[in-house]
């Protein structure tokens, strides 16, 4: 039972993945910065955030809406990532090897900060807030079909394995997934899923800045916004990391550890770069970019695979 | 100096109110933030909604319509808040003074804690002044 709890809170749990989820979120503003001939920010800079909205900031409540549910979402956020994480890196770190059919929950539990966020902002009552959540809700309806395809094409190369661990153990048995056609066309689908489910541009129009003043998060301040910005940290580790697992190879032995830093620093190096070079989409562009396109090229990679290539 | 005002003045972020400004003020704010100088390694960022803002950069003279937006915006803002009034609009009401709509200048409606005077103030000037704020007690 200790074990457990030591493994859901501390490691591979959520203070590890808070830790290491700061610094990539650092890393991911540093880039940005670079990209754009600044500075940035210094190395603690997400941490400095996160306590100075967890501890110093006031918690506003919204007169009309429910509060109940406006303060649970966010916590259902952090619960959801920090589950998902658990699951996707306990196999990933070979500490315990999962179960049977475990690639599904971490999909389902994958959704639900996205799902929080929208419950959240709706109970929140702001208008703006409204527009952003049914913008999240389209997004979402968008890239899950794609990102549940990529799923059902690596179940369908590893043999139809049905957890993490077999599927990490089928590609260091022989080559990583990635290192035939249509693993890059699947790792080019899944790299513009987690760039939508991370909410980035050109994907960010949940929560555009320019006409939605921060959409779904507006009416968060102090603590709660807090947990948004660690469900946030947490995302930009373990959705790199279920990448590194599904497609990638894993971790192996040896200096197997270097590499598995290594392989999440280039994903999120490819999302942020991804990020600064792209505007802003209208959610129309967004769905039939999913809907068609991308769609399109995980049917080419599954049909791919049944070949063999 | 303890832990939580360390975190503080590390990670200012930055709500802008203009008023009825000539708008170059707000123009040098934004440059603020443009690669040159980049407020960005100080922790500032610019938020697009007061309920995260930890600073209220004020500018331009306050006119009657004006002034029931700043003081809703102050309200609706999560505390500790500071706020900075930027040019000579903001600080005194600059050439706007005697105008007849005119409501400010800022500290008569809010609380001010830096002053940054100019019309308008360098780049430099606004940096040199959030730096010293982020160095004062919040
Ligand atoms: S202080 Fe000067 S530059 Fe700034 S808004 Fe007023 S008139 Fe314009």
């Amino acid at each position: 039972m200790a074990v457990y709890l030591f493994w859901f809170l501390v490691f591979p749990g959520l203070l590890f993945m808070a830790a290491a989820g700061g610094l990539l979120s650092w890393f991911d503003r540093k880039i940005t910065a670079r990209v754009q001939f600044r500075k940035g920010p210094p190395l603690l800079q997400p941490f400095y955030d996160f306590f100075k909205l967890l501890l110093v900031k006031e918690t506003i409540l919204p007169a009309q809406g429910s509060r109940f549910v406006f303060l649970l979402a966010p916590l259902l956020a952090v619960f959801g990532a920090a589950m998902a994480g658990l699951f996707i890196l306990l196999p990933l770190f070979n500490i315990e090897t999962g179960f049977r059919g475990d690639i599904i929950v971490i999909f389902y539990l994958l959704t639900l900060p996205s799902f929080s966020y929208i419950i959240g902002s709706l109970a929140s009552g702001n208008p703006l807030a409204a527009v952003g959540a049914s913008r999240e809700m389209k997004l979402i309806i968008s890239y899950e079909l794609t990102f549940l395809l990529v799923v059902a094409a690596v179940i369908m190369k590893s043999g139809q394995k049905f957890d993490l661990e077999s599927i990490i153990a089928a590609q260091q048995a022989g080559t990583p997934f990635i290192g035939s056609i249509s693993g890059v066309l699947l790792f080019i689908a899944a790299l513009f899923c987690i760039q939508a489910k991370l909410g980035l541009v050109p994907f960010d129009m949940p929560e555009a800045e320019a006409e939605l003043a921060s959409g779904i998060y507006i009416e968060y301040s102090g603590p709660p916004y807090a947990m948004i910005r660690l469900a946030k940290y947490i995302m930009l580790f373990i959705l790199p990391a279920f990448i590194v697992a599904l497609l990638m190879n894993g971790m192996t032995d040896g200096t197997g550890i270097l590499w598995l830093i290594l392989k999440i620093l280039a994903i999120v190096l490819l999302v942020t770069l991804i990020r600064n070079t792209n505007p802003r989409l209208k959610i129309r562009q967004a769905s039939s970019f999913f809907l068609i396109w991308m769609n399109l090229l995980v049917v080419i990679a599954i049909v791919l695979t049944a070949f063999g290539l | 100096m303890g832990f939580k005002e360390f975190c503080f003045r590390k990670s200012l972020w930055v709500f802008h109110f203009g008023g009825a400004s000539c708008n170059n003020c707000d123009i040098e704010i934004i440059d603020c933030l443009t690669p040159r100088h980049d407020l960005e390694r100080f922790g500032i960022l610019l938020v697009g909604s007061i309920r995260h803002a930890d600073v209220l950069l004020v500018n331009g003279s306050i006119n009657r319509r004006d002034k029931d937006r700043l003081l809703e915006l102050y309200n609706q803002a999560p505390k500790p808040l500071l706020v900075v009034a930027i040019g000579a609009c903001g600080c005194t009401g600059g050439i706007f003074a005697e105008g007849n709509t005119f409501a400010g200048p800022v500290d008569k409606i809010i609380p001010v804690d830096a002053y940054i005077p100019g019309c308008p103030p360098k780049p430099e000037a606004i940096i040199a002044g959030i730096v010293k704020l982020a160095g004062k007690k919040g």
